[in-house]
């Protein structure tokens, strides 16, 4: 059998590449909204091997959440995205200044 | 070695291969299409969890609906892909210090001190389990408030995209329902007597 351990080195080293893509594609908005995905399911495979290793349902439950809010963020996060670049040509982060934060 | 043990690394080693891929290649349709693959490995993987339902959940509604989203802004946004690729490798110095950092820590802490190896896995589930019905079982009881508040999230994600996204055009003749409502007789028709 797969021991419990390599569920959540797997998940480990997914939430690190996505995090390595958010720092690498800092201009490039899509790629970062495809990064938080990634992000996700890495926590999400972590939850359903707890749930799996601990015979218990609530950790399956969580990722049906996850899921949803999910879905949610991102058709909001890409909604935003076609509102920027109708307005400003581009979806470029450094172009997004108009607040002077 | 166990037969799963064999479709573990397979699914594994796709599943870091093609999510290095999405954050690396140039084309953002690539990427997208990298992100599907990385989401059905994914679904392979939670079905060696034995978690059904959810597998087949993340196939339909992530690469089903989520992704076809995701293609759909990508190709129809006309993006400079060398104004946002430049000084993506400059990043590579501090993204690789971070990384190897977070990935070194947490599998550390896993092989050294969590005692993982030790959890032993239950088996698969007795014949005739059904994950899907368990689940059912438990949303629908337990965890129904949060079933609900999940809806509603749903119900005001909807809403927000198309109000964030619609537009009226100035060109486009369309009809408003209130001003038609207001319109008085004495506005539109003028009785006009003793011309002859």
């Amino acid at each position: 059998m797969i021991p419990l351990n390599h569920f959540l080195i797997l998940g480990a080293l997914l939430f690190a590449i996505s995090v390595v893509g958010i720092f690498m594609n800092r201009k490039n908005l899509i790629i970062l909204l495809m990064a938080i995905e990634l992000m996700l399911l890495a926590v999400n495979t972590n939850f359903l091997a707890f749930a799996h290793y601990m015979g218990d349902l609530s950790g399956q439950v969580f990722v049906f959440f996850i899921l949803t809010v999910a879905a949610a963020e991102s058709a909001i996060g890409l909604a935003i995205l076609v509102a920027l670049f109708r307005n400003l040509r581009s979806i470029n982060v450094d172009d997004l200044g108009s607040l002077k934060g | 070695m166990d037969f799963t043990l064999i479709l573990f690394y397979v699914f594994g080693a796709l599943l870091l291969g093609s999510a290095l891929l999405v954050v690396m290649v140039r084309n953002p349709v690539h990427a997208a299409l990298f992100l599907v693959l990385a989401f059905v490995t994914a679904a392979g993987l939670w079905l060696l969890l034995y978690a059904e339902f959810l597998a087949i959940t993340l196939v339909l509604v992530y690469v089903g609906a989520v992704m076809v989203l995701f293609l759909f802004v990508v190709m129809m946004l006309d993006v400079n892909l060398d104004v946002l690729r430049e000084g993506f490798w400059g990043n590579l110095p501090l993204a690789a210090l971070v990384g190897i950092l977070m990935a070194g820590e947490m599998v550390l802490l896993l092989v050294r001190g969590f005692g993982g190896e030790t959890v032993v896995s239950p088996g698969a589930p007795a014949k005739g389990f059904s994950n899907t019905k368990a689940l059912g079982q438990v949303i629908y009881t337990d965890y129904v408030f949060a079933f609900e508040i999940a809806a509603i999230i749903l119900l005001v994600a909807i809403v927000a995209a198309i109000a964030i996204t619609l537009r009226t055009r100035k060109e486009t003749k369309y009809q408003d329902a209130a001003t038609q409502l207001n319109v008085r007789a004495s506005d539109r028709l003028k009785i006009v007597k003793g011309m002859k």
